[in-house]
């Protein structure tokens, strides 16, 4: 009884906010890691662009909501990804218009392409501010819990209980159906094949006919959709302000390098391996542990490795170590 | 000269353009924007050796600031001597243990060939030595924050003049960038920049975290200034004296004996302030001239040729038995240098330390934002754009607010649109700058000032 008391410990505070924290990071890195592939360059303006694509969700949850219209249990935010996406994409390909495609007809060093991204997360975040402003904003409606504590406790019979937030049983099936379906597109599909070759060598693919605007065109178009999902799940399941989409660039970087950068599925799995570092590195193992051990030897200190203060130090720090290592990653990708 | 012709012309737009602030704001207002200035150049000197020098792109820029603004905490503030009288022990026995798990890990990475029981090992003396650390910092750390935490809590500095701090700054950031620079530097460029600036978060985050440093986010207050203060100013009869000479012809005009006296005190009160940003701009000034004169001369010396050549082509620097590597570190080290001087000497203008104010946005990208407009791989040019990007970034958002009053003007005051933009005129600042960088980097990409091979 101990034993299973412990686990559900550790599975609630734990593997379940892991999980949904490690899926939003998952969907923003596999944004910079094919862009980083097929583009060929450090987009610094991720997070901001993140950022860009829940502002319209927001504003259009808030507009649905002042005409009556919701989807019932379910936030009213899912019904309105599909037009934030459609202004990302758009807000996306003016900008590569007007920026991005005269570096990549010159083709510029990387660093040039990462400089000027700086100029794009600039813009972009001052248009943000200057439609929204800078303040906290909450968008979820509709069931807040699917397991609540009391009502766990009540039916197993057990000390400790969990709560599943329906936002985090929401982004843990929304990544998953989004992931398959882009894997399925990059894998199986012949636009997929082309990207995935315009990828590998240019030149070569090139040659064999593949149009690169169409690949290029196509590229926005996914990013835009992992942005724009990403962005809303992470706005839903803590809140939206532009301020902590620009920070959750560093830890989606750390991700998608921890993966293996260009490579879509280690910057997949890289999202849950920051996730789970960072919480399993920062969470107090007071409670788990004293289920296992015996009364009397009950800990005193929070048996804690480090405090929370340090959440984005873990995953800095893991990137760190990866690049000493591994510089390619875990699933080896561009080599440096 | 004819050379220089377009540096004076860019310099005296700038200088013209602070004196305007001046007439129509105020004088004390334009000494803040040009001591801020003066400050951002000095970080753009810094960063300009690494970008312009070498093609090292560094965006750990704020990190060294931090540790800048941390060299002058350290230095200038008495220490708290009970602070080291209960936990004083603890702290000097984790900086043993430090020393003493690098040199065991040194040991057994020498001594022993790569394998996987080297591999175990290493990590389980670091993690060995972590948890150690732990358990004798615990009990240190917790008896030094309890300190009178209203006012200390933290170990205090040295108790030296502040100026000393300046030169410590300095070699803090030096060494830790001499650490950064033998774990990051083989990188390729763009994972230098992310990784760069990812440390950079760890180390505001260990300042910000570890009170009994520096007291963390509580901030420290009422540091020691090189200039004298405001107050004393304002009851030294000498400053009296002057500043009712200066102003004769206008206290000349007022006749009641207590009006004069009250019109003198508030000009007294107003040229103190102008007279102590006076001092910190003669101070900042002198920084800026020898950094320009000694970063000139190394520019167009043999080192300095040395090192644009392996910027422009590492192969070929290689090949000519230049050691890329060790002027790489060196570049490194010496850049970071130069921007935890510019730490230490915001630090010291400002008064306060706070480490929670230390973002990536305003003192990474904005400064590197002032190295690309104002031109890379030139000094003149890199100073230029501190004085630009920083002017902009100030005055951004009144000339928003002027703007969007002029062409709002027919709307009536309560419109909604109008209000809106009205209450986000300061953000107007990260639209201007942003599409600055865009413009310079597309139509002019070697900066304002390019840069200027002389031959030798």
């Amino acid at each position: 009884m101990d034993l299973l008391n412990a686990i559900i410990v550790l599975f609630n505070f734990t593997v379940i906010p892991a999980l949904a924290y490690g899926s939003q990071l998952a969907l923003g890195a596999i944004f910079v890691t094919l862009i980083y592939a097929v583009l060929r360059f450090a987009n610094f303006a991720t997070g901001d662009m993140m950022s860009f694509g829940t502002m319209f969700a927001v504003i259009l949850t808030y507009y649905f909501q002042s005409l009556g219209i919701g989807l019932g249990v379910l936030p009213t935010a899912l019904l309105t990804i599909p037009f934030a996406i459609l202004m990302m994409i758009l807000y996306m390909l003016i900008i590569d218009k007007f920026v991005f495609s005269y570096y990549r007809i010159k083709k510029s060093p990387p660093v040039q392409f990462a400089m000027v991204s700086v100029g794009v997360m600039f813009v972009t975040q001052a248009i943000i501010r200057i439609i929204i402003g800078p303040s906290d904003r909450r968008f979820l409606d509709g069931e807040k819990f699917i397991i609540k504590a009391t009502e766990f406790k009540e039916m197993t019979g057990l000390a400790e209980g969990i709560t599943l937030k329906s936002t985090q049983a929401i982004t843990i099936i929304v990544t998953l159906i989004v992931v398959s379906i882009m894997f399925w597109f990059l894998n199986r599909t012949k636009t997929g094949t082309s990207m995935r070759a315009y990828s590998d060598n240019e030149d070569l693919a090139l040659l064999s006919g593949i149009d690169p605007k169409r690949v290029v065109l196509i590229t926005w178009v996914i990013a835009g959709i992992l942005a724009t999902i990403g962005g809303v799940l992470y706005g839903l399941d803590k809140s939206y302000r532009p301020f902590v989409y620009f920070n959750n660039m560093l830890p989606i970087f750390a991700a998608a390098i921890v993966g293996g950068i260009g490579n879509p599925f280690g910057a997949f799995l890289g999202g849950y391996v920051i996730a789970f570092a960072e919480i399993f590195v920062t969470y107090a193992y007071k409670r788990f542990i004293s289920y296992l051990l015996p009364e009397h030897l009950e800990p005193d200190s929070l048996l804690q490795l480090l405090s929370t203060d340090y959440k984005f130090a873990v995953s800095f720090s893991i990137l760190v170590i990866v690049l000493l290592i591994r510089p390619s990653g875990i699933f080896k990708g561009k080599v440096i | 000269m004819k050379n220089y012709k377009n540096v004076i012309a860019a310099y005296s737009i700038m200088i013209f353009l602070i004196i305007l602030v001046g007439i129509f704001q105020s004088w004390s207002i334009a000494l803040t924007i040009l001591n801020y200035c003066l400050i951002s150049a000095v970080m753009t000197i810094g960063a300009n050796i690494q970008w312009g020098y070498a093609g090292l792109i560094n965006f750990g820029i704020m990190g060294y600031t931090a540790l800048g603004g941390l060299a002058v905490v350290l230095v200038s503030v008495e220490p708290v001597k009970k602070a080291w009288q209960v936990g004083g022990l603890n702290i000097l026995a984790c900086i043993w243990i430090i020393v003493a798990i690098i040199f065991v890990v040194k040991f057994i990475l020498n001594r022993f060939n790569k394998s996987k029981l080297r591999n175990y090992s290493v990590a389980s003396v670091i993690l060995g030595g972590i948890i150690l650390l732990r358990v004798t910092a615990t009990p240190g750390i917790e008896a030094i924050e309890s300190v009178d935490p209203a006012k200390t809590g933290f170990l205090g500095g040295m108790g030296l003049p502040v100026l000393f701090s300046w030169i410590f700054g300095a070699l803090l950031a030096g060494s830790l960038a001499f650490i950064i620079g033998k774990i990051a530097l083989g990188l390729r460029a763009d994972y230098l920049a992310i990784a760069t600036l990812l440390i950079a978060e760890i180390i505001v985050s260990i300042i910000k975290h570890e009170e009994w440093l520096a007291r963390g986010v509580k901030n420290v207050i009422g540091l020691k200034r090189p200039a004298p203060y405001e107050i004393d100013l304002q009851t030294s009869g000498w400053f009296i004296d002057l500043v009712a000479k200066f102003n004769s012809s206008k206290l000349n005009l007022i006749n009641s004996i207590s009006d004069k006296q009250e019109a003198l005190n508030q000009m007294v009160i107003d040229a103190s302030s102008v007279y102590v940003k006076l001092c910190f701009t003669g101070l900042f000034l002198t920084v800026v001239i020898i950094l320009l004169i000694v970063t000139q001369k190394a520019l167009y010396s043999p080192w300095g040729r040395k090192m644009r050549a392996i910027r422009d082509n590492e192969e070929a620097a290689s090949a000519m038995g230049k050691n890329i590597v060790k002027e790489h570190l060196l570049i490194f080290i010496l850049g970071s240098a130069i921007v935890g001087l510019a730490g230490a000497m915001m630090v010291t203008n400002d008064g306060l330390f706070t480490p929670g104010s230390y973002r990536p946005m305003r003192y990474t990208f904005v400064i590197w934002v002032m190295v690309i407009v104002g031109g890379t791989g030139n000094n003149f040019g890199a100073i230029l754009g501190g004085f630009v990007v920083w002017f902009l970034w100030v005055e951004a958002a009144p000339i928003a607010l002027f703007l969007i009053n002029l062409l709002t003007s027919h709307l009536p005051e309560t419109n909604a649109v109008r209000v809106h933009l009205i209450e986000s005129a300061p953000y107007f600042r990260f639209l201007v700058i942003g599409i600055g960088l865009l413009l310079i980097m597309r139509y002019r990409p070697q900066g304002i000032i390019p840069e200027k091979i002389i031959k030798q």
